[in-house]
């Protein structure tokens, strides 16, 4: 293992692998390209949240000889893209579950032509009743999917809860609510799809899972695996918003292009894609907490619900992070966990970044100043006196047995943000100032990669390949979408076998041409990912010493002079690897028990706040993060990625807010939906630590999430402390802020609505 | 029946350009498809995201809002005009060594808005940047890297010009 | 979508088809109306470019702003800085930088929005707007242009020309304040805009005006009424909160709620009321 030894190019601040074309505006995003012939697809969606289609008319006055059409009785193979159960239909058929969902497809040469027939296109239903929120869907009184609107549960338990309440010097409860986030990925989804007799469907778009697409295009268009091509383009942003619609785009785009014989372009305007696609689950957590008269972890019970959408899509493994996140980063020796994912009629609910620990974690840290208010404790003392530590079990039992560092990374963020001066000071300023301020804190883990068996069933595939050219090409699915996939893998290639970064690229996200190495989310591509390059790396540099001669230590020029010796032994100079699990990695998916992650990164976010009580605006002046990360394998990219995830996690606390009529987002433009501007997100100051874990590349673990679950509850402990007032859901909102820190206004007389 | 076309000359990044489209085509739109210059992205169609920036007679401008009509006779950079003969700009250069690009889809605007912020202010403060780019949205960096970017652009050279290498 | 190339050909375009032409200054909000669907293409009459309308003109007594002057120009421009400052602040709070760049005043007043930025600074500032036309030009005060909704009282035929407003509050208290969801780049949920005069703690001159607090931008004069010729004091404050309150007509929208609109309003005024006692200016 290589952890701790130098290295020049893994841990260094290498520019941006594809950095220059994207700088130059060369980069070609999937608006950006054309083929030759192609057209243009539109989608006519549901305007009613539930119901069954009556009919489809087509306004006599639109020439429809011109266009392709396309309904669910096109589809030639099976009618649903399926995440985990197969019950999102591609296209409706008879019945719609949600608003907003595709019915009919329409394509023509030209855009213009293409809206106004959308227009035409005249869908009656007879609607049904629906169900809106997580109450009214447990209601079961309308059963809206399955037997029981139930899409997922887990039930969690360690100890014995039960027995603990009588003990307990101190119970606190509390309920928090979370909101639905829309990801706001600058370049909205986008697909092409070319259909040829001798080659199958090729798509090319924005997307992160190459094969998750593949896979979904195979079921819905019947055909072989060799007659399904799917490209990656350059994507401006994802979050998860790109980890599983893009299969439902790629399959409408097909489906157009196979019956219409020619290139297809489906591009979603801003609109259209804020409405239609998928957004963080909403989420309401009980907590019930039993303690001692130190403040010290007796028992915890949570109740997690999620309001799911129509369809199942990933729901089940979003609550299954969000349980396994939701006893915090606490050593407790009594935990049960409920948690249930809910049906409703609303456009369905899918990955962002986090995909439930920042639910979780809002609950828990806000819970946790809760408790320390009611006890009268110092809310950092708190968690001090509760953290997990080497040789401690999570709530499933896993024995923590690699270093846990909290109590330095607690030290670290109070010095580096000064917390308890900052916090005299403004318990004195606060007195006589109309903006109150205060400082929070969160501390949280996220748990790296796949949980559970979740890497051994993905049994990823990865590797590298050397050109005629001389170049080393990284063979993975896995996408760069600003994160810093190409950066680092080409780093860790370059690093392993001991060539230039210069000498390194990424083989094109085509799955014609790279193995799959699994989906790009989860925190996995660093660690799982990047181990696999690395084990091909030093695969490739052991064959060619036993078959070419290569000395121990070698030149750039010696290793490309005997890769084509290899070449003109083999063909070809080729090196994969599969993905092996780690020895200790023991997960029983009945009872939830045993190791959940691999490994964990861990943090402690201090945020301050300042309130305005004149307009009940609540802003984020300065946020402190500190996290232990394994190993940092390039400081630029790492830095990028904690601070965009700050400030993602900072609209989710205080800005964005979708607001659903009948299901429908009726915010769905920028104007409306609200993320923080350059004015509005504050100084981020980010510190790391490594403990190189073993398994990870170069000792790297996960850090892409990690950084979105804290600032919410952070902030929202910092109004508490600013105000005294603890809120407990977000998005908070000055109208929220204003409904509990304003006294009535002493006349009465209001102006009727 | 077909809409009106109008005749539009303008100049691009220092080229002369004609294009015969609907006067209320979007310049947006005219730059990426008549003039295939697809540098100049669209992130929202309503003038919010600033995406689709470029720079119109010496302002800043969101080509989404512009129609083309209204371009006759203007000069117009875009992203694709900023690099010379191979040298990337000194804040394509900055943009690069502090990390201001991830995704990459909101940098030609942001390149676009820094640039014309230096044009009126060569040496800005933090303040200053994050309101001269506060029509220029970035879901990616949380900011903090393009303000940095722009502050090492701003900076008085403190030797010779470097080209855009890999070590920092 | 035409460009006639003087204000002259605009005018007699209009006054010839009458209510047919819809005219386009920067684009910034009808270009969005049109992605969106909701404007047609076609009669379109576009007004940018024509140097008859963008200029801004001092007297010794008076600045002129023409109606196709941008925001950037006034942001710019030094006489607005030193005499009226709040025009130029209102000016920093339009969209973005790029949106300044095209935006123009008389679109914005035009476009009606209750939540107009530039309306409360005029207001306060005693504007007028001179609307012109084939048949001559008009000047009313501008409290008077808005008469509902989006509404005014702009005849088919006419253009707005230029904002009038009288250079004599160089010695006023002044005070401007907008509530938007974020730093920048925000809609307006209320927006307070004030001059005053105050002699030994009395107020002897008011104007306030506000945004979103009423179908379009309006004067405050009711609560004025209840401030004029008093003492600032607790009392008074509070008399003129209620005031505000009563005389307020905010809605519910996706933006905001109406309570909300309405308390903060009242905030604004204390704010504004408050600085007045201690000699500061605010925001």
């Amino acid at each position: 293992m290589r952890t701790g030894e130098k290295t020049r190019i893994v841990g260094a601040a290498v520019p941006r692998k594809e950095g220059v074309d994207k700088l130059l505006g060369r980069a070609r995003y999937v608006d950006d390209i054309t083929r030759d012939g192609m057209i243009y697809g539109a989608t006519v969606r549901s305007t009613i949240p539930r119901g069954l289609i009556r009919s489809v008319t087509y306004d006599r006055r639109i020439d429809w000889s011109e266009f392709t059409i396309v309904t669910a009785a096109d589809i030639p193979g099976k009618n649903h893209i399926q995440m985990i159960f197969a019950d999102q239909p591609c296209l409706a058929d008879g019945v719609v579950n949600h608003s907003d969902e595709a019915i009919v497809l329409l394509a023509h040469p030209s855009k213009h032509k293409l809206r106004e027939a959308v227009s035409g296109v005249k869908i009656e239903y007879e609607p049904l009743p629906g169900v809106f929120t997580i109450e009214q869907s447990e209601r079961r009184q309308i059963i809206v999917w399955g037997a029981d609107n139930l899409i997922k549960s887990f039930l969690l338990e360690k100890g014995d809860v039960d027995s603990a309440w009588s003990g307990a010097a101190h119970i606190i409860e509390g309920e928090y609510r979370t909101g639905a986030q829309e990801h706001l990925y600058i370049e909205n989804n986008g697909m092409i799809a070319e259909w040829s007799q001798t080659h199958g469907i090729t798509v090319w778009g924005s997307l992160q899972c190459p094969y998750y697409v593949h896979k979904s295009l195979l079921a819905v268009l019947d055909l072989p695996g060799e007659k399904v091509r799917v490209i990656q383009t350059e994507t401006g942003g994802a979050f998860g918003g790109k980890e599983d619609y893009p299969s439902t785009l790629a399959a409408h785009a097909a489906l157009l292009a196979i019956k219409s014989r020619q290139p297809v372009k489906m591009v979603y305007d801003r609109m259209e894609d804020m409405a239609a696609t998928t957004k963080r689950h909403p989420s309401r957590i009980r907590h019930r907490t039993a303690l001692d008269q130190h403040g010290r972890l007796l028992a915890m019970a949570i109740d997690i619900a999620t309001d799911a959408g129509a369809y199942a899509t990933l729901s089940s493994t979003v609550l299954s992070r969000a349980t396994l996140h939701a006893s915090g980063p606490y050593a407790c020796p009594n935990v049960r966990i409920r948690s249930h994912a809910w049906a409703t009629n609303t456009v369905p609910y899918g990955a962002f970044r986090g995909f439930g620990a920042p639910q979780a974690i809002f609950a828990v840290e806000r819970h946790m100043d809760e408790i320390a208010a009611a006890l009268s404790l110092d809310p950092v003392q708190l968690r001090r006196i509760n953290f997990l530590h080497k040789g401690d079990t999570t709530a499933t039992e896993q024995l923590m047995r690699e270093p846990i560092i909290l109590d330095h990374l607690l030290d670290r963020a109070l010095s580096e943000s000064g917390y308890y001066g900052r916090r005299e000071q403004f318990a004195r300023e606060n007195r006589l100032s109309p903006v109150k301020r205060g400082m929070g804190i969160a501390a949280f883990y996220h748990g790296s990669g796949f949980t559970g068996s979740g890497e051994r069933t993905l049994n990823s595939v990865a590797g590298l390949d050397v050109t005629r050219e001389g170049k080393v090409r990284v063979l993975v699915a896995s996408t760069e979408f600003g994160q810093g996939t190409n950066t680092i893998l080409t780093q860790i290639a370059a690093e392993t076998i001991g060539i230039d970064y210069d000498d390194v690229l990424m083989a094109p996200p085509d799955t014609s041409m790279v193995p799959n190495s699994g989906p790009t989310v989860a925190s996995r591509t660093s660690m799982v990912v990047g181990r696999l390059i690395e084990r091909a790396g030093a695969q490739l540099v052991a064959r060619l010493r036993q078959d070419t001669e290569l000395g121990e230590t070698f030149t750039r020029q010696e290793f490309f002079s005997a890769c084509e010796r290899y070449r003109a032994a083999h063909g070809e100079v080729v090196s994969l690897c599969r993905y092996q699990a780690p020895p200790e990695v023991f997960w029983d998916d009945e009872r939830y028990r045993g190791e959940a992650y691999p490994a964990f990164a861990w943090s402690i976010q201090i945020a301050q706040v300042a309130v305005d009580l004149v307009t009940y605006a609540a802003e984020v002046e300065q946020f402190w993060t500190v996290q232990e990360v394994g190993r940092v394998l390039n400081p630029v990219l790492a830095g990028g990625q904690i601070e965009g995830g700050v400030a993602q996690g900072i609209g989710y606390a205080l800005y964005e807010k979708v607001i659903l009529e009948n299901g429908h987002m009726a915010n769905n433009q920028m104007t409306n939906y609200i993320m923080p501007s350059a004015e509005d997100v504050p100084p981020i100051h980010v510190f790391f630590e490594e403990i190189p874990f073993s398994h990870g590349a170069f000792g790297a673990k996960g850090i892409g999430e990690l950084p979105h679950d804290g600032p919410a509850p952070a902030i929202l402990n910092a109004i508490r402390d600013a105000t005294g007032v603890g809120f407990h859901a977000i998005p908070l909102l000055p109208e929220d802020l204003f409904a509990l820190l304003a006294a009535p206004e002493p006349v009465a007389e209001a102006a009727a609505r | 029946m077909s809409p009106l076309k109008a005749t539009i000359r303008f100049i691009v990044n220092g080229e002369r350009h004609t294009v015969a489209v609907e006067p209320i085509k979007r310049l947006l739109d005219v730059l990426r498809e008549d003039l295939h210059l697809t540098g100049t992205k669209e992130g929202c169609g309503e003038g919010e995201c600033g995406s689709c920036s470029v720079r119109m007679n010496g302002e800043l401008v969101n080509s989404c809002l512009v129609p083309v009509l209204q371009a006759e006779g203007a000069e117009i950079q875009t992203v694709e005009g900023l690099a010379s003969s191979g040298a990337l700009h000194p804040l394509q250069q900055a943009f690069l060594a502090c990390g201001g690009a991830q995704c990459g889809i909101c940098t030609p605007g942001m390149l676009m808005a820094a640039t014309q912020l230096l044009s009126l202010n060569p040496n800005p403060s933090q303040r200053e940047i994050r309101e001269g780019l506060a029509g220029n949205l970035c879901r990616c960096t949380g900011f903090t890297r393009i303000i940095e970017s722009v502050i090492a652009a701003a900076a008085p050279p403190a030797g010779p010009a470097r080209q855009a290498s890999h070590a920092r | 979508m035409i460009a006639p190339p003087t204000l002259s050909a605009v005018l007699e375009l209009m006054a010839s088809q009458p209510g047919q032409w819809t005219p386009i200054a920067g684009g910034t909000e009808l270009m969005v109306a049109h992605a969106a669907g909701r404007l047609a293409a076609g009669r379109l009459v576009s007004l940018w470019g024509l140097s008859e309308l963008r200029f801004i003109q001092s007297t010794p007594d008076t600045i002129s702003i023409g109606a196709g002057t941008t925001f950037r120009d006034l942001r710019a421009d030094r006489g607005i800085a030193s005499s009226l400052p709040l025009v130029a602040r209102a000016s920093s709070w339009i969209g973005s930088i790029a949106n300044q760049s095209r935006a123009t005043i008389g679109g914005n007043l035009v476009n009606g929005s209750p939540a107009a930025d530039s309306s409360p600074a005029l207001l306060v500032y005693d504007a007028e707007v001179e609307l012109i036309s084939t048949r001559g030009s008009r000047r009313i005060p501008y409290a008077e242009f808005h008469t509902g909704y989006k509404l005014s009282v702009l005849e088919p035929d006419e253009l707005l020309f230029a904002v009038h407003m009288p250079l004599r509050f160089q010695a006023h208290r002044q005070y401007l304040r907008k509530v938007g969801t974020r730093r920048a780049m925000a809609i307006s949920k209320v927006a307070l805009g004030a001059t005053a005069m105050v002699v030994d703690g009395s107020i002897t001159e008011l104007r306030l005006a506000a945004a979103s607090l009423a179908a379009f931008p309006t004067r405050l004069f009711g609560t004025e009424a209840a401030l004029l010729g008093k003492r600032i004091a607790p009392r008074a404050i509070e008399s003129a909160r209620e005031a505000l309150v009563a005389e307020a007509r905010p809605i519910d929208d996706i933006r905001s709620t109406a309570e909300y609109r309405k308390r903060v309003g009242a905030n604004l005024l204390e704010e504004f009321l408050l600085s007045l006692c201690s000699g500061e200016t605010t925001e």
